[in-house]
């Protein structure tokens, strides 16, 4: 097995009163789809905003590739590689899929952009990524499906050489066609090498495109296992009640928030 | 910026690769002229008008006008209606920059009172513009300043510390009247200005309309304060009265036409042919060429008719390009090289279009949103310039409704209120169609009441097709 490019190890989080993570452990290995599941709360999103530098952890240590790292922004996330497809996807509707993928990396000088480049460089993106969806690169974001959005999110993190990439909810507001096409998206990100770590609500997408499933319950990681050895009912067990089997917590009805 | 690798290409057998980019390409850049009009049409259709209103409007408005009055369509008075429309569209080309952010900038045309205040001022004050404030005004006056240069810094629009430290040098060198050292005052002044304009909104975060409301009535205050009640400054200056008053040799009207029309034939076609070779998205050829030969054959027209003689009198002779047209014209190519070509535009139209995806793509919100009012008040003292030069004079009232006729003119050229959508040949068609509807009903001896009624009537058509084909835009198109 490679080693894991990013490895939690005791993360702590809080919003005051609210303890939200505890002592989450968890390893996320390069070329492999992680999905993150768990009820609503239970502390993913947050989770993934302290990997990406939005949230400070309160304790605990972050290693990228072996080695201790401070997060302290978005800057420094996407400077070691990571980089998040947010849910609400950041967009601008009135600019091209080129210029959106670009957006604050313009390529060639600052009075004289290099338009020529950054079009190829996102065709060959796009390409690299088998999307044949897209009429033409220079459509304006406005005029694409919500699948196509998401799909041009993803190409921007893939154009900027990310080694992790976290995906909140890609699906979420998706159709059954759209889901399929982000669903194979993210096999290929994975087949070509990248760490993914997937946020879903969906049970039967996680089971079709992950590798390992971490389940959260209350802010405690109850399981993290390969996909192969888990069941439905087993996840949606852990998950609404932290325990199942012989898997997760051993006294759940102990755990507080 | 390392050079793009597509992740572990290796992974994919390079033949299967380059399928796989010719597959994408054939749908993207070849496109006939026919499916281009198509295009074109499905995105009027679907709510992307561009100046396409204001254009028809035009034509309507101007053959409208011609029949109506026998004087309209003469030589002499389009002149005068491209001189009388030009401070107004300076002004809206800076406002498009605001717009652009979906803010407002209420206090452009008193702002722009104020530097020609200062500018009149320091002409009729012979350089000494602290005897023609008087003391505690000129204190406040070099006070401003320095906060602007202070604001600048806070901001770091370092480019914008420069015109502060100039208008305080040149404040306080007292040097002697000269029209083009008055222009470039009236200039930084006016990008002071928007340095507090843009440091009120974007780091107290008060919202634009309220800033420039206060302004709005603070700038009047100011400029009567400067002229005094009940009087006027004359700009008697022969530069100065030129700017808005003169016209090009006939010589100088001719090498205007090569520089500009040829430059823009060599310009786009370059642009053309190159994004052609590198198999990249453009317009079909035909259509770019008749583009092309159509602008030049207009300006060609246009260049013939103001060189010929357009006077009324026997006695003299008035021909010549008007220096308003090359200074609309530089203002226009600046602006839209910035919007279109610059990264800084980029993040504008970013900002104006999704200002949380800006953030996130790391973009400076704060520094965006400040300078778009730097700008806006900058170019607006050049508007002043050349209203106060077509009038001669600078009143208490200068450019207090200026700015409704800007913001105006930058609406129905098709600039979106909305923020993220517009362009600055936007506010030069806008201003085209507000000076036509003045001078036109002024030639058809309309009273006042009605000038103002028929303009306010314009205006709000603007901005109903603007609401209107906001809703639709979600079918969108294509840039270009």
């Amino acid at each position: 097995m490679t080693s894991p490019i990013l490895e939690l190890r005791g993360l702590n989080k809080s919003f005051g009163p609210v303890h939200v993570l505890h002592d989450v452990d968890l390893a996320v290995r390069p070329g492999e789809v992680m999905a993150l599941v768990g009820d609503n709360g239970a502390g993913k999103s947050t989770l993934v905003k302290c990997i990406a530098g939005i949230h400070p952890v309160d304790s605990g240590e972050i290693r990228w590739a072996g080695r201790p790292v401070r997060v302290t922004g978005p800057r420094d996330a996407a400077v070691l590689g990571i980089e998040v497809v947010y849910q609400d996807l950041a967009l601008a509707d009135n600019l091209d899929i080129v210029q959106n993928m670009f957006l604050g990396r313009e390529r060639g000088k600052a009075w004289a952009m290099d338009e020529a480049d950054m079009e190829r460089a996102a065709r060959e993106t796009l390409a690299t990524l088998s999307v044949r969806t897209v009429k033409s690169v220079r459509t304006l974001v406005s005029a694409l499906s919500g699948g196509q959005r998401q799909t041009v999110a993803i190409a921007k993190a893939v154009l900027w050489e990310s080694k992790l990439m976290l995906l909140d909810e890609p699906t979420a507001a998706l159709g059954v066609a759209q889901t399929r096409q982000v669903l194979d998206l993210v096999r290929r990100l994975a087949e070509q090498g990248i760490a993914v770590v997937l946020i879903s609500h969906n049970i039967s997408d996680v089971f079709e495109v992950s590798d390992r499933i971490a389940m959260l319950y209350l802010g405690r990681l109850v399981a993290d296992l390969p996909t192969r050895q888990l069941t439905h009912s087993q996840v949606v067990e852990l998950i609404t009640a932290g325990r199942s089997g012989e898997l997760g917590l051993a006294r759940p009805d102990t755990v507080t928030i | 910026m390392a050079d793009f690798a597509p992740a572990t290409p290796s992974k994919r057998p390079h033949a299967e690769r380059d399928s796989a980019v010719a597959d994408f390409g054939i749908d993207t850049t070849a496109q006939s002229t026919g499916e281009a009009l198509r295009d074109y049409l499905a995105r009027v259709r679907g709510g992307e008008l561009g100046s396409l209103p204001a254009l028809l409007g035009l034509v309507v408005l101007g053959v409208i006008f011609s029949v109506a009055s026998g004087s309209f369509l003469t030589l002499g008075n389009v002149a005068n209606l491209l001189a009388q429309g030009a401070g107004v569209t300076i002004i809206a080309m800076g406002l498009v920059f605001v717009l652009l952010l979906g803010e407002i900038d209420l206090s452009a045309g008193t702002a722009s009172g104020v530097t020609a205040a200062i500018l009149a001022l320091h002409l009729v004050s012979n350089g000494n513009l602290l005897g023609g404030m008087g003391m505690p005004v000129f204190v406040l006056f070099c006070a401003m300043l320095v906060f602007a240069v202070a604001a600048a810094a806070q901001l770091r629009l370092w480019a914008a510390t420069g015109p502060p430290v100039l208008a305080l040098v040149l404040a306080l060198a007292g040097v002697g009247p000269n029209p083009w050292a008055e222009m470039l005052l009236a200039v930084c002044v006016g990008t002071s200005i928007g340095l507090l304009t843009g440091f009120l909104v974007s780091r107290i975060g008060i919202p634009s309309f309220v800033v420039t409301l206060a302004l709005f009535l603070a700038w009047q205050g100011v400029t009567l304060q400067l002229i005094g009640e009940g009087g006027t400054l004359g700009l008697r200056n022969e530069i100065l009265f030129a700017v808005a008053n003169g016209n090009l040799s006939v010589l100088g009207s001719w090498v205007l036409f090569v520089v500009a029309a040829g430059g823009y034939a060599v310009v786009v076609l370059a642009r053309h042919f190159r994004q052609l070779r590198l198999g990249l998205v453009t317009l079909p050829t035909p259509l770019v060429v008749v583009k092309v030969t159509a602008t030049v054959l207009l300006a060609a027209v246009g260049t013939y008719l103001l060189t010929r003689n357009r006077s009324r009198s026997s006695l003299i002779e008035i021909m010549g390009v008007p220096y308003v047209v090359p200074i609309v014209l530089v203002l226009l190519v600046v602006g839209t090289y910035v919007l279109d070509r610059t990264s800084y535009g980029r993040h504008v139209y970013a900002v104006g279009g999704n200002a949380e995806a800006a953030r996130r793509a790391g973009i400076d919100l704060p520094k965006i949103r400040a300078s778009v009012f730097v700008i806006c008040s900058s170019v607006a003292a050049i508007g002043a310039i050349v209203y106060s030069s077509k009038v001669g004079s600078v009143d208490p009232s200068a450019g207090a409704s200026t700015v409704l006729y800007a913001v105006g003119a930058a609406v129905i050229g098709g600039t979106s209120l909305f923020g993220g959508k517009g362009r600055i040949s936007n506010a030069v068609i806008g201003g085209a169609v507000l000076a036509m509807v003045n001078n036109g009903l002024g030639l058809l001896h309309q009273p006042a009441a009605v000038v103002f009624v028929i303009t306010g009537g314009v205006l709000l058509l603007a901005a109903s097709v603007d609401a209107l084909s906001r809703r639709r835009t979600h079918l969108g198109g294509y840039v270009r």
